[in-house]
């Protein structure tokens, strides 16, 4: 499978990565050599063949739903790029 | 005392031989020498280290001291600490400063280790070269042409040329045992779940597993004790008691079956290297060993079905760096959007960006049955591979990495070729099995490793064989001339 420019810039919003138009080409370039490697997976037949999401076939180990950690919002908060108030501040998303 | 095993500084630290504080001074003196010239360490932390090693001299004197009290190591930047910057070797996490401890870490620190600071490594543990790391890459003591292998580079590079006796490492498709093997140290992937991946940043969580990098498999032995258990905090993490890895170490090897995949001596393979890995199989049936062939037929797809599992994994993990909460975010944003997209865009290097793209391109609508869920089932095919090998044979033995280490520079223009460096690591983390590298010669003055695989939690058998080789040879406790 070979991806274009145009491709890239359509999977770079999905992923909220903006890639200069510039550098589109390159991404498209690489992007397709890694999917052409990817494809030699289709050598294999696996018409059946259960997959493996854990190694070691483990289901999600699942605890009870009580309170476990203690409420740290402000040291949190202090590595944060902006707060106000306790809140975290980002543009503001409704007119 | 730089050139000591953990094993030995211990025991001088018991003896009284020397204080923890006289021991971290030495190894602080190294890294504020070699440290320029290697770029192994983003940080150092000399006055927290000086601290721990006070703490330690005073638990010693209490009479409270274990194996690993007083004893310098380094930390991979991937593992958060508490109150140190934790980069994990991206523009991202740059002045990131971790609130908390990894499970790691709080392990190690409770045992009375002394981290001397924070290793460099390849952005967000993706690289094979250490060379994309935002903060420069990391050179090969043996070489400094050379790299020092990826991810864990920083962490190998400052083992084999003395800066530290030992350092954590984390492998998700050989970032522990291809570096180990490039820079002529011994290093361990434990089986999945046998270290707790809380706290350590996740790239491809089904994956990522953490274990010890050191000169000796005695070193990986003492630390792996330390790193290894149960962790209510991650969900992912192996209900099992961790034996006794340092007791298990002299079993002699009469009779250890030891299988040679075919796949791992074909096309590709270095004939330098494949010369040094035979000398150590000829070693192991010295010591003892039956030498068996194997077949892991489906090697080949191990590569192809890594880079689809762990982009696709690294594009849902990495979502989380939005410059909202923390690390790095653009100036002047116009919206959200612009917000989320310029604070990744800045934030990450190009290797990353390009597993992120393909992660969420093989996610994305219509897609998942041909690349993720067809993955999933090549990776149930590799798995079977390796209970059948073990149906017949104790271990699976074989070359770490098809060569000895590139020169910098030489694959970074092209992604596919660094990623067949990884050839005989990758299909271990699909397996989840644990993989251990050990060096076995050089060719020309650039290490060459062994790589041993065991069925799961056989940790305690790959030290073992690793620890017999090296009571045997001295590969182990050659230094790089310049570090001696």
């Amino acid at each position: 499978m070979s991806l274009g420019p145009a491709e890239v810039a359509k999977i770079a919003l999905l992923a909220r990565l903006a890639i200069r138009e510039q550098d589109a080409p390159a991404y498209a370039r690489d992007l397709s050599a890694i999917l052409e490697l990817v494809a030699r997976m289709n050598a294999a037949d696996t018409a059946g063949v259960a997959p493996m999401a854990h190694p070691l076939d483990m289901a999600q180990r699942l605890r009870a739903d009580e309170v476990s950690e203690p409420d740290q919002r402000e040291r949190f908060q202090t590595i944060a790029p902006r707060v106000e108030a306790g809140l975290y501040l980002v543009p503001k998303v409704i007119e | 005392m730089h050139d000591q095993t953990i094993a030995r500084l211990s025991a001088g630290l018991a003896a009284g031989e020397f204080s923890s504080e006289e021991l971290t001074r030495v190894f602080l003196d190294r890294i504020e020498r070699f440290n320029p010239g290697l770029n192994a360490f983003i940080t150092v932390t000399e006055e927290s280290a000086l601290a721990q090693a006070r703490a330690a001299d005073q638990r010693r004197r209490r009479g409270e001291a274990g194996p690993l009290t007083g004893v310098p190591i380094a930390q991979k930047d991937i593992f958060c600490t508490d109150g140190v910057r934790t980069s994990c070797g991206s523009r991202m996490l740059d002045r990131f400063i971790a609130p908390y401890n990894a499970t790691v870490v709080e392990k190690l620190n409770a045992a009375g280790a002394v981290m001397l600071g924070k290793t460099n490594m390849d952005e967000f543990a993706m690289g094979s070269s250490n060379e994309t790391s935002f903060y420069g890459p990391v050179r090969n003591p043996w070489d400094l042409d050379a790299v020092p292998g990826g991810s864990s580079g920083g962490s190998a590079a400052a083992v084999a040329a003395r800066l530290t006796p030992g350092a954590t490492g984390t492998d998700t498709g050989g970032s522990i045992r291809q570096p180990a093997a490039l820079c002529g140290i011994t290093g361990i992937k434990p089986t999945y779940g046998r270290v707790s991946r809380w706290g350590m940043i996740a790239y491809a969580s089904s994956l990522d597993q953490g274990g010890p990098m050191a000169r000796t498999a005695e070193d990986c032995a003492w630390l792996l004790g330390t790193m290894a258990g149960f962790d209510p905090r991650d969900s992912t993490s192996a209900d099992r008691p961790v034996p006794d890895y340092a007791a298990a170490l002299d079993r002699p090897l009469e009779g250890l079956k030891i299988g040679l995949p075919e796949e791992y001596f074909g096309e590709g393979l270095d004939s330098a290297v494949a010369r040094a890995v035979d000398a150590a199989i000829a070693e192991y049936r010295t010591l003892g060993a039956k030498i068996l062939e194997v077949s892991l037929p489906n090697s080949r797809l191990a590569v192809p079905a890594y880079y689809v599992i762990a982009p696709a994994e690294c594009s849902s993990n990495l979502a989380r760096f939005d410059g909202v909460r923390y690390g790095h975010r653009c100036e002047q944003p116009k919206d959200l959007l612009d917000l989320y997209t310029r604070s990744r865009a800045e934030g990450f290097g190009a290797e990353v960006t390009r597993r992120i793209l393909v992660g969420t391109f093989a996610l994305s609508a219509g897609y998942y049955d041909a690349y993720y869920l067809k993955a999933q089932q090549i990776r149930r095919l590799i798995s079977d591979d390796f209970q059948r090998a073990f149906e017949q044979v104790d271990l699976i033995a074989g070359p770490t990495s098809p060569t000895v280490a590139f020169n910098l520079g030489e694959k970074t223009d092209d992604p596919i070729t660094m990623y067949l460096s990884d050839i005989y690591t990758i299909a271990v983390n699909l397996a989840g099995l644990p993989g251990l590298s050990l060096p076995v010669g050089f060719v020309g003055q650039r290490p060459a490793g062994l790589q041993l695989i065991g069925n799961y939690f056989a940790e305690d058998r790959l030290l073992n064989a690793a620890h017999r080789y090296q009571q045997a040879t001295d590969w182990h406790a050659r230094a790089p001339v310049a570090f001696a």
